[in-house]
Protein backbone atom coordinates (compact mmCIF):
# COMPACT_ATOMS: atom_id res chain seq x y z
CA UNK A 1 0.00 0.00 0.00
CA UNK A 2 2.51 2.51 1.17
CA UNK A 3 5.00 1.39 -1.73
CA UNK A 4 2.20 1.39 -4.12
CA UNK A 5 1.36 5.24 -3.31
CA UNK A 6 4.79 6.58 -3.36
CA UNK A 7 5.56 4.83 -6.62
CA UNK A 8 2.03 6.27 -7.86
CA UNK A 9 3.25 10.03 -6.87
CA UNK A 10 6.75 9.80 -7.99
CA UNK A 11 5.21 9.01 -11.46
CA UNK A 12 2.93 11.19 -11.45
CA UNK A 13 5.26 13.84 -10.19
CA UNK A 14 7.40 12.85 -13.94
CA UNK A 15 4.26 13.24 -15.66
CA UNK A 16 3.75 17.10 -14.47
CA UNK A 17 7.30 17.26 -15.31
CA UNK A 18 7.11 15.95 -19.19
CA UNK A 19 3.91 17.93 -19.82
CA UNK A 20 4.93 21.24 -17.93
CA UNK A 21 8.36 21.13 -20.41
CA UNK A 22 6.02 20.35 -23.48
CA UNK A 23 3.95 23.70 -22.39
CA UNK A 24 6.64 25.98 -21.71
CA UNK A 25 9.61 24.85 -23.76
CA UNK A 26 13.06 22.60 -23.69
CA UNK A 27 14.93 25.47 -23.09
CA UNK A 28 13.05 26.67 -19.99
CA UNK A 29 12.13 23.07 -18.59
CA UNK A 30 14.00 19.73 -20.11
CA UNK A 31 12.57 16.66 -20.22
CA UNK A 32 13.43 13.89 -17.29
CA UNK A 33 15.04 12.29 -20.42
CA UNK A 34 17.58 15.13 -20.92
CA UNK A 35 18.45 15.50 -17.73
CA UNK A 36 19.34 11.75 -17.38
CA UNK A 37 21.33 12.05 -20.01
CA UNK A 38 22.96 15.23 -18.76
CA UNK A 39 23.83 13.01 -15.12
CA UNK A 40 25.09 10.13 -17.31
CA UNK A 41 27.37 12.43 -18.71
CA UNK A 42 28.26 14.14 -15.73
CA UNK A 43 29.00 10.70 -14.21
CA UNK A 44 31.25 9.02 -16.99
CA UNK A 45 33.44 12.02 -17.10
CA UNK A 46 33.77 11.97 -13.33
CA UNK A 47 32.97 14.98 -12.31
CA UNK A 48 29.70 14.02 -10.94
CA UNK A 49 31.29 12.07 -8.11
CA UNK A 50 33.81 14.20 -7.59
CA UNK A 51 31.77 17.68 -7.01
CA UNK A 52 28.98 15.42 -5.07
CA UNK A 53 31.46 14.02 -2.47
CA UNK A 54 33.12 17.77 -2.11
CA UNK A 55 29.92 19.46 -1.34
CA UNK A 56 28.82 16.17 0.92
CA UNK A 57 32.15 16.47 2.88
CA UNK A 58 31.28 19.69 3.25
CA UNK A 59 27.93 18.98 4.69
CA UNK A 60 29.14 16.76 7.22
CA UNK A 61 31.45 18.64 8.09
CA UNK A 62 29.68 21.65 9.00
CA UNK A 63 26.78 19.44 10.11
CA UNK A 64 29.00 17.77 12.96
CA UNK A 65 30.28 20.92 14.12
CA UNK A 66 27.06 22.75 14.63
CA UNK A 67 25.48 19.82 16.39
CA UNK A 68 28.26 19.22 19.23
CA UNK A 69 28.62 22.54 19.53
CA UNK A 70 24.79 22.74 19.57
CA UNK A 71 24.35 19.70 21.72
CA UNK A 72 26.74 21.18 24.35
CA UNK A 73 25.79 24.45 24.47
CA UNK A 74 21.76 23.68 24.11
CA UNK A 75 22.47 21.64 26.80
CA UNK A 76 24.51 23.72 29.40
CA UNK A 77 21.50 26.78 28.67
CA UNK A 78 18.58 24.52 28.99
CA UNK A 79 20.26 22.89 32.73
CA UNK A 80 22.03 26.49 33.83
CA UNK A 81 19.84 29.47 33.85
CA UNK A 82 23.43 31.18 34.10
CA UNK A 83 24.37 30.23 30.84
CA UNK A 84 21.00 30.96 29.95
CA UNK A 85 21.18 34.52 30.28
CA UNK A 86 24.71 34.66 29.60
CA UNK A 87 24.50 33.13 26.13
CA UNK A 88 20.85 34.23 25.25
CA UNK A 89 21.67 37.95 23.76
CA UNK A 90 24.49 35.98 21.30
CA UNK A 91 21.58 33.43 20.29
CA UNK A 92 18.98 35.70 19.31
CA UNK A 93 21.56 37.92 17.25
CA UNK A 94 23.39 34.72 15.67
CA UNK A 95 19.31 33.41 15.04
CA UNK A 96 18.78 36.56 13.09
CA UNK A 97 21.82 36.97 11.07
CA UNK A 98 20.96 36.56 7.44
CA UNK A 99 23.18 33.39 5.91
CA UNK A 100 24.57 35.53 3.10
CA UNK A 101 26.09 38.31 6.28
CA UNK A 102 27.44 35.30 7.88
CA UNK A 103 29.05 33.91 4.59
CA UNK A 104 30.29 36.99 2.97
CA UNK A 105 31.87 38.49 6.09
CA UNK A 106 33.44 34.44 6.73
CA UNK A 107 35.67 34.67 3.16
CA UNK A 108 36.34 38.08 3.76
CA UNK A 109 38.02 37.64 6.90
CA UNK A 110 39.68 34.29 6.64
CA UNK A 111 39.75 34.02 2.87
CA UNK A 112 38.10 31.96 0.17
CA UNK A 113 39.18 28.84 1.76
CA UNK A 114 37.78 25.82 3.22
CA UNK A 115 37.61 26.72 6.67
CA UNK A 116 35.49 29.74 6.18
CA UNK A 117 33.40 27.96 4.16
CA UNK A 118 32.62 25.05 6.47
CA UNK A 119 32.71 27.55 9.73
CA UNK A 120 30.17 29.59 7.82
CA UNK A 121 28.06 27.05 7.21
CA UNK A 122 28.32 25.66 10.61
CA UNK A 123 27.90 29.10 12.00
CA UNK A 124 24.09 29.32 10.44
CA UNK A 125 22.97 26.12 11.72
CA UNK A 126 24.18 26.30 15.34
CA UNK A 127 21.60 28.58 16.47
CA UNK A 128 18.80 26.15 15.28
CA UNK A 129 20.74 23.10 17.19
CA UNK A 130 20.74 25.11 20.14
CA UNK A 131 17.59 26.07 20.28
CA UNK A 132 15.99 22.62 19.99
CA UNK A 133 18.42 20.78 22.15
CA UNK A 134 17.51 24.07 24.66
CA UNK A 135 14.12 23.15 24.65
CA UNK A 136 14.83 19.69 25.07
CA UNK A 137 17.02 20.28 28.47
CA UNK A 138 14.13 22.33 29.56
CA UNK A 139 11.82 19.51 29.43
CA UNK A 140 13.88 16.94 30.60
CA UNK A 141 12.21 14.97 33.79
CA UNK A 142 13.34 16.57 37.47
CA UNK A 143 11.93 13.06 39.32
CA UNK A 144 14.64 11.25 37.02
CA UNK A 145 17.41 13.73 37.85
CA UNK A 146 16.34 12.64 41.44
CA UNK A 147 16.34 9.36 41.12
CA UNK A 148 19.70 9.61 39.64
CA UNK A 149 21.05 11.53 42.76
CA UNK A 150 19.31 9.30 45.06
CA UNK A 151 21.42 6.46 43.43
CA UNK A 152 24.43 8.37 43.13
CA UNK A 153 25.34 7.82 39.76
CA UNK A 154 28.42 9.16 37.95
CA UNK A 155 28.12 11.98 36.02
CA UNK A 156 28.94 10.08 33.03
CA UNK A 157 26.57 7.46 33.93
CA UNK A 158 23.80 10.54 34.22
CA UNK A 159 24.62 11.73 30.65
CA UNK A 160 25.15 8.85 28.36
CA UNK A 161 21.67 7.28 30.42
CA UNK A 162 19.70 9.77 31.87
CA UNK A 163 20.41 12.71 29.92
CA UNK A 164 21.34 11.88 26.45
CA UNK A 165 18.57 9.48 26.04
CA UNK A 166 15.45 12.38 27.01
CA UNK A 167 16.98 14.55 24.53
CA UNK A 168 17.08 11.74 21.71
CA UNK A 169 13.55 12.74 20.08
CA UNK A 170 15.28 16.40 19.93
CA UNK A 171 18.49 15.18 18.83
CA UNK A 172 16.64 13.23 15.57
CA UNK A 173 14.75 16.71 15.00
CA UNK A 174 17.68 18.93 14.98
CA UNK A 175 19.62 16.02 12.69
CA UNK A 176 17.31 15.86 10.39
CA UNK A 177 15.82 19.75 10.04
CA UNK A 178 19.53 20.05 10.09
CA UNK A 179 20.34 18.21 7.11
CA UNK A 180 18.25 19.94 5.14
CA UNK A 181 19.39 23.46 5.38
CA UNK A 182 22.70 22.84 6.04
CA UNK A 183 23.30 21.45 2.55
CA UNK A 184 21.07 24.19 0.71
CA UNK A 185 23.42 26.91 2.69
CA UNK A 186 26.30 24.85 1.53
CA UNK A 187 25.65 25.25 -2.39
CA UNK A 188 25.52 28.73 -1.67
CA UNK A 189 28.59 29.58 0.23
CA UNK A 190 29.83 27.04 -2.61
CA UNK A 191 28.75 29.39 -5.26
CA UNK A 192 29.93 32.49 -4.02
CA UNK A 193 33.43 31.21 -3.40
CA UNK A 194 34.68 27.90 -4.16
CA UNK A 195 36.29 26.43 -7.43
CA UNK A 196 34.20 22.85 -6.65
CA UNK A 197 31.23 21.24 -5.54
CA UNK A 198 27.50 20.61 -6.67
CA UNK A 199 26.79 24.90 -6.00
CA UNK A 200 29.73 25.81 -7.55
CA UNK A 201 28.47 23.91 -10.84
CA UNK A 202 25.19 25.36 -10.44
CA UNK A 203 26.58 29.04 -10.47
CA UNK A 204 28.75 27.82 -13.80
CA UNK A 205 25.61 26.58 -15.67
CA UNK A 206 23.45 29.42 -14.50
CA UNK A 207 25.96 31.16 -16.45
CA UNK A 208 25.47 29.17 -19.26
CA UNK A 209 21.49 28.91 -18.59
CA UNK A 210 21.97 25.50 -18.88
CA UNK A 211 18.75 24.69 -17.25
CA UNK A 212 19.60 20.44 -18.05
CA UNK A 213 22.84 20.36 -16.12
CA UNK A 214 21.34 22.62 -13.07
CA UNK A 215 18.44 20.38 -12.69
CA UNK A 216 20.80 17.42 -13.30
CA UNK A 217 23.18 18.37 -10.43
CA UNK A 218 20.22 19.22 -8.21
CA UNK A 219 18.69 15.73 -8.68
CA UNK A 220 21.33 14.04 -8.24
CA UNK A 221 22.58 15.70 -4.93
CA UNK A 222 18.59 15.46 -3.92
CA UNK A 223 18.85 11.48 -4.17
CA UNK A 224 21.96 11.38 -1.89
CA UNK A 225 20.15 13.41 0.83
CA UNK A 226 17.26 11.06 0.61
CA UNK A 227 19.67 8.12 1.18
CA UNK A 228 21.38 9.58 3.90
CA UNK A 229 17.65 9.84 5.24
CA UNK A 230 15.93 6.76 4.64
CA UNK A 231 19.79 4.73 5.41
CA UNK A 232 20.78 6.60 8.66
CA UNK A 233 18.10 9.12 10.15
CA UNK A 234 15.49 6.98 10.14
CA UNK A 235 17.47 3.63 11.08
CA UNK A 236 18.65 5.60 14.14
CA UNK A 237 15.16 7.05 14.97
CA UNK A 238 14.08 3.70 15.08
CA UNK A 239 16.99 2.70 17.41
CA UNK A 240 16.46 5.40 19.78
CA UNK A 241 12.65 4.41 19.86
CA UNK A 242 13.15 1.31 20.61
CA UNK A 243 11.51 1.38 24.18
CA UNK A 244 8.18 2.89 23.11
CA UNK A 245 5.59 0.60 22.71
CA UNK A 246 4.49 -0.14 18.98
CA UNK A 247 0.78 -0.98 18.27
CA UNK A 248 1.11 -4.42 17.61
CA UNK B 1 23.27 20.23 57.76
CA UNK B 2 24.69 16.52 56.67
CA UNK B 3 27.20 15.40 59.32
CA UNK B 4 28.11 11.85 58.73
CA UNK B 5 26.94 9.85 61.92
CA UNK B 6 29.80 7.80 63.45
CA UNK B 7 27.02 5.63 65.36
CA UNK B 8 25.73 3.83 62.50
CA UNK B 9 22.45 5.51 63.49
CA UNK B 10 19.75 7.36 61.68
CA UNK B 11 19.13 10.92 63.23
CA UNK B 12 17.28 13.51 62.22
CA UNK B 13 16.51 16.65 64.15
CA UNK B 14 14.29 18.97 62.37
CA UNK B 15 13.52 22.48 63.57
CA UNK B 16 11.21 23.70 60.85
CA UNK B 17 10.98 23.88 57.14
CA UNK B 18 8.93 25.89 55.18
CA UNK B 19 8.38 26.67 51.39
CA UNK B 20 7.86 29.71 49.58
CA UNK B 21 4.09 29.68 48.35
CA UNK B 22 3.74 31.08 45.19
CA UNK B 23 1.25 33.81 46.54
CA UNK B 24 4.47 35.06 48.87
CA UNK B 25 4.56 34.42 52.20
CA UNK B 26 6.13 31.07 53.60
CA UNK B 27 3.96 27.85 53.73
CA UNK B 28 5.07 25.76 57.24
CA UNK B 29 5.38 22.35 56.56
CA UNK B 30 7.49 21.02 59.11
CA UNK B 31 7.56 21.88 62.57
CA UNK B 32 9.80 20.68 65.06
CA UNK B 33 10.39 17.25 64.75
CA UNK B 34 12.89 14.40 66.03
CA UNK B 35 13.24 10.52 64.87
CA UNK B 36 16.44 8.28 65.28
CA UNK B 37 16.45 5.21 64.02
CA UNK B 38 18.91 2.15 65.56
CA UNK B 39 20.85 0.18 62.65
CA UNK B 40 18.71 -2.25 61.44
CA UNK B 41 15.66 -0.80 63.08
CA UNK B 42 12.11 -0.60 60.14
CA UNK B 43 10.27 2.22 61.29
CA UNK B 44 6.94 3.59 59.65
CA UNK B 45 5.59 7.49 59.43
CA UNK B 46 2.32 7.46 59.71
CA UNK B 47 0.12 10.74 59.07
CA UNK B 48 -2.46 12.49 56.92
CA UNK B 49 -1.95 13.53 53.85
CA UNK B 50 -0.63 16.30 53.00
CA UNK B 51 1.61 16.53 56.41
CA UNK B 52 4.47 16.74 55.20
CA UNK B 53 5.87 12.79 54.68
CA UNK B 54 7.17 13.33 51.20
CA UNK B 55 9.15 16.34 52.36
CA UNK B 56 10.56 14.85 55.18
CA UNK B 57 11.56 12.00 53.20
CA UNK B 58 13.36 14.42 50.69
CA UNK B 59 15.22 16.11 53.62
CA UNK B 60 16.66 12.15 54.60
CA UNK B 61 17.80 12.14 51.03
CA UNK B 62 19.07 15.01 50.57
CA UNK B 63 17.24 16.26 47.58
CA UNK B 64 16.16 19.14 49.58
CA UNK B 65 19.02 21.26 51.84
CA UNK B 66 16.69 24.33 52.55
CA UNK B 67 15.62 23.43 56.23
CA UNK B 68 16.46 24.26 59.68
CA UNK B 69 17.91 21.19 61.50
CA UNK B 70 20.12 18.45 61.45
CA UNK B 71 19.93 15.09 59.35
CA UNK B 72 22.77 12.87 59.90
CA UNK B 73 22.99 9.73 58.14
CA UNK B 74 24.96 6.23 59.20
CA UNK B 75 28.36 6.99 58.07
CA UNK B 76 28.83 5.82 54.36
CA UNK B 77 25.60 5.02 54.31
CA UNK B 78 24.39 3.35 51.12
CA UNK B 79 21.16 4.83 50.33
CA UNK B 80 17.85 2.75 48.52
CA UNK B 81 15.11 4.34 47.28
CA UNK B 82 11.51 3.43 46.70
CA UNK B 83 9.81 6.33 45.31
CA UNK B 84 5.72 6.68 45.46
CA UNK B 85 6.25 5.88 40.86
CA UNK B 86 8.58 3.31 40.34
CA UNK B 87 10.37 6.36 38.40
CA UNK B 88 12.46 3.32 36.03
CA UNK B 89 14.05 4.59 33.18
CA UNK B 90 11.91 4.16 29.87
CA UNK B 91 14.15 3.43 27.58
CA UNK B 92 16.67 0.49 29.57
CA UNK B 93 15.61 -2.57 30.84
CA UNK B 94 14.30 -3.56 33.93
CA UNK B 95 17.75 -5.30 34.35
CA UNK B 96 19.65 -2.41 32.67
CA UNK B 97 17.91 -0.30 35.49
CA UNK B 98 18.82 -1.83 38.34
CA UNK B 99 22.57 -2.58 36.84
CA UNK B 100 22.86 1.25 36.15
CA UNK B 101 21.80 1.91 40.22
CA UNK B 102 23.44 -1.12 41.52
CA UNK B 103 27.01 -1.44 39.61
CA UNK B 104 28.43 -3.68 41.81
CA UNK B 105 25.45 -6.36 42.18
CA UNK B 106 26.80 -9.66 41.39
CA UNK B 107 24.70 -11.56 38.97
CA UNK B 108 23.71 -14.33 41.07
CA UNK B 109 22.37 -11.65 43.64
CA UNK B 110 20.49 -10.09 40.82
CA UNK B 111 19.03 -13.09 39.89
CA UNK B 112 18.63 -14.22 43.68
CA UNK B 113 16.27 -10.75 43.87
CA UNK B 114 14.58 -11.35 40.52
CA UNK B 115 13.20 -14.88 41.86
CA UNK B 116 11.93 -13.20 45.01
CA UNK B 117 10.50 -10.17 43.41
CA UNK B 118 8.93 -12.28 41.01
CA UNK B 119 10.59 -10.54 37.94
CA UNK B 120 12.60 -13.78 36.34
CA UNK B 121 10.49 -13.28 33.00
CA UNK B 122 10.32 -9.39 32.93
CA UNK B 123 14.01 -8.59 33.58
CA UNK B 124 14.39 -7.68 29.70
CA UNK B 125 11.44 -5.96 29.19
CA UNK B 126 10.91 -2.42 29.45
CA UNK B 127 9.04 -0.64 31.60
CA UNK B 128 6.26 0.71 29.26
CA UNK B 129 5.56 -2.79 29.15
CA UNK B 130 4.75 -3.27 32.82
CA UNK B 131 1.70 -2.93 34.80
CA UNK B 132 2.20 -0.49 37.62
CA UNK B 133 2.62 -3.82 39.74
CA UNK B 134 5.61 -5.27 38.33
CA UNK B 135 6.82 -1.65 38.19
CA UNK B 136 6.97 -1.22 41.93
CA UNK B 137 8.83 -4.79 42.27
CA UNK B 138 11.17 -3.36 39.44
CA UNK B 139 11.26 0.23 41.68
CA UNK B 140 12.07 -2.56 45.00
CA UNK B 141 14.39 -4.27 43.49
CA UNK B 142 16.43 -1.61 42.57
CA UNK B 143 16.74 -0.30 45.93
CA UNK B 144 17.61 -3.83 47.18
CA UNK B 145 20.00 -4.18 44.65
CA UNK B 146 22.84 -2.06 45.73
CA UNK B 147 23.10 -3.54 49.64
CA UNK B 148 21.39 -0.42 51.29
CA UNK B 149 22.44 0.81 54.55
CA UNK B 150 19.51 2.47 54.80
CA UNK B 151 16.11 2.14 52.74
CA UNK B 152 13.64 4.53 52.04
CA UNK B 153 10.33 3.77 50.92
CA UNK B 154 7.51 6.32 50.26
CA UNK B 155 4.05 4.82 49.91
CA UNK B 156 5.52 1.95 47.67
CA UNK B 157 2.19 -0.38 47.60
CA UNK B 158 -0.16 2.79 47.03
CA UNK B 159 -2.80 2.28 44.21
CA UNK B 160 -2.25 -1.31 44.10
CA UNK B 161 -4.82 -3.78 44.57
CA UNK B 162 -5.07 -5.34 47.84
CA UNK B 163 -4.32 -8.66 47.41
CA UNK B 164 -1.03 -7.49 45.60
CA UNK B 165 -0.16 -5.01 48.14
CA UNK B 166 -0.31 -8.10 50.70
CA UNK B 167 1.93 -9.91 48.43
CA UNK B 168 4.70 -7.26 48.07
CA UNK B 169 4.59 -6.81 51.68
CA UNK B 170 5.12 -10.11 52.20
CA UNK B 171 7.74 -9.70 49.82
CA UNK B 172 9.63 -6.68 51.77
CA UNK B 173 9.62 -8.40 54.95
CA UNK B 174 11.21 -11.08 53.41
CA UNK B 175 13.61 -9.23 51.77
CA UNK B 176 14.46 -6.69 55.36
CA UNK B 177 14.84 -10.18 57.32
CA UNK B 178 16.96 -11.78 54.64
CA UNK B 179 19.50 -8.72 55.48
CA UNK B 180 18.39 -6.09 57.81
CA UNK B 181 18.62 -2.98 56.85
CA UNK B 182 17.71 0.40 58.53
CA UNK B 183 14.40 1.29 56.97
CA UNK B 184 12.20 4.23 56.55
CA UNK B 185 8.61 3.79 55.83
CA UNK B 186 5.88 5.87 54.52
CA UNK B 187 2.38 4.88 55.02
CA UNK B 188 -1.18 6.34 55.25
CA UNK B 189 -2.87 2.90 56.59
CA UNK B 190 -1.95 2.29 60.15
CA UNK B 191 -2.48 -1.43 59.21
CA UNK B 192 0.41 -1.42 57.08
CA UNK B 193 3.05 0.14 59.40
CA UNK B 194 1.82 -2.15 62.24
CA UNK B 195 2.00 -5.20 59.59
CA UNK B 196 5.61 -4.31 58.62
CA UNK B 197 7.54 -1.93 61.47
CA UNK B 198 9.08 -2.06 64.45
CA UNK B 199 7.96 1.04 65.34
CA UNK B 200 5.81 3.51 64.09
CA UNK B 201 5.80 7.05 64.60
CA UNK B 202 2.56 8.98 63.81
CA UNK B 203 2.66 12.49 62.46
CA UNK B 204 -0.03 15.30 62.95
CA UNK B 205 -1.40 17.77 60.42
CA UNK B 206 1.31 19.84 58.73
CA UNK B 207 3.12 21.62 59.93
CA UNK B 208 4.62 17.79 60.89
CA UNK B 209 5.30 17.19 64.25
CA UNK B 210 5.44 13.93 66.10
CA UNK B 211 2.58 12.89 68.11
CA UNK B 212 3.22 9.46 69.47
CA UNK B 213 5.99 6.93 68.75
CA UNK B 214 5.13 3.35 69.64
CA UNK B 215 7.06 0.52 69.29
CA UNK B 216 6.31 -2.56 68.93
CA UNK B 217 7.89 -5.46 70.44
CA UNK B 218 6.56 -8.58 69.10
CA UNK B 219 8.55 -9.72 65.78
CA UNK B 220 6.55 -8.89 62.45
CA UNK B 221 6.23 -12.74 61.45
CA UNK B 222 4.30 -13.53 64.84
CA UNK B 223 1.96 -10.48 65.08
CA UNK B 224 -1.54 -11.68 64.81
CA UNK B 225 -4.70 -9.91 63.23
CA UNK B 226 -5.93 -9.47 67.45
CA UNK B 227 -2.84 -7.85 68.28
CA UNK B 228 -2.16 -5.82 65.23
CA UNK B 229 -5.79 -4.12 66.06
CA UNK B 230 -4.91 -3.53 69.83
CA UNK B 231 -1.75 -1.77 68.38
CA UNK B 232 -3.96 0.14 66.29
CA UNK B 233 -6.42 1.35 68.46
CA UNK B 234 -3.65 2.83 70.71
CA UNK B 235 -2.28 4.63 67.89
CA UNK B 236 -6.15 5.97 66.60
CA UNK B 237 -6.43 7.39 70.07
CA UNK B 238 -2.66 8.71 70.46
CA UNK B 239 -3.72 10.16 66.89
CA UNK B 240 -7.30 11.47 68.53
CA UNK B 241 -5.84 12.65 71.61
CA UNK B 242 -3.12 14.63 69.75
Amino acid sequence: MKTALHVGSITLLLITWIVASHLIGERLLPEPKAVALALLDEARSGALTFNLSVTLLRVFASFAIAMVLGTVIGLLMGRYPIFDWLADPWLIVLLNLPALVIIVLAYIWAGLTDTAAIAAVALNKLPIAIVTIREGARALDPTLDEMATVFRMSGRARLLYVILPQLAPYLVATTRAGLSLVWKIVLIVELLGRPNGVGFQIGAAFQLFDVTRILAYALAFTVVMLAIEAFLVQPLERHVSRWRLRPA
Amino acid sequence: MYPAGASGRLEIRIKQKSYRAATGGRLHVLGELSISLAKGEVAALVGPSGCGKTTLLRLIMGLDRDFEGVVSLPADCRLGVVFQEPRLLPWWTVEDNIRLAAPGASPAALSALFATLGLTEHRQHYPGELSLGLARRAALARAFALEPDLLILDEPFVSLDAELAERLRAELIELVSRRPVTTLLVTHSIDEAIGLADRVFLLSTSPAHLVADVPIERPRTSRSADEIAVIANKIRSAANSA
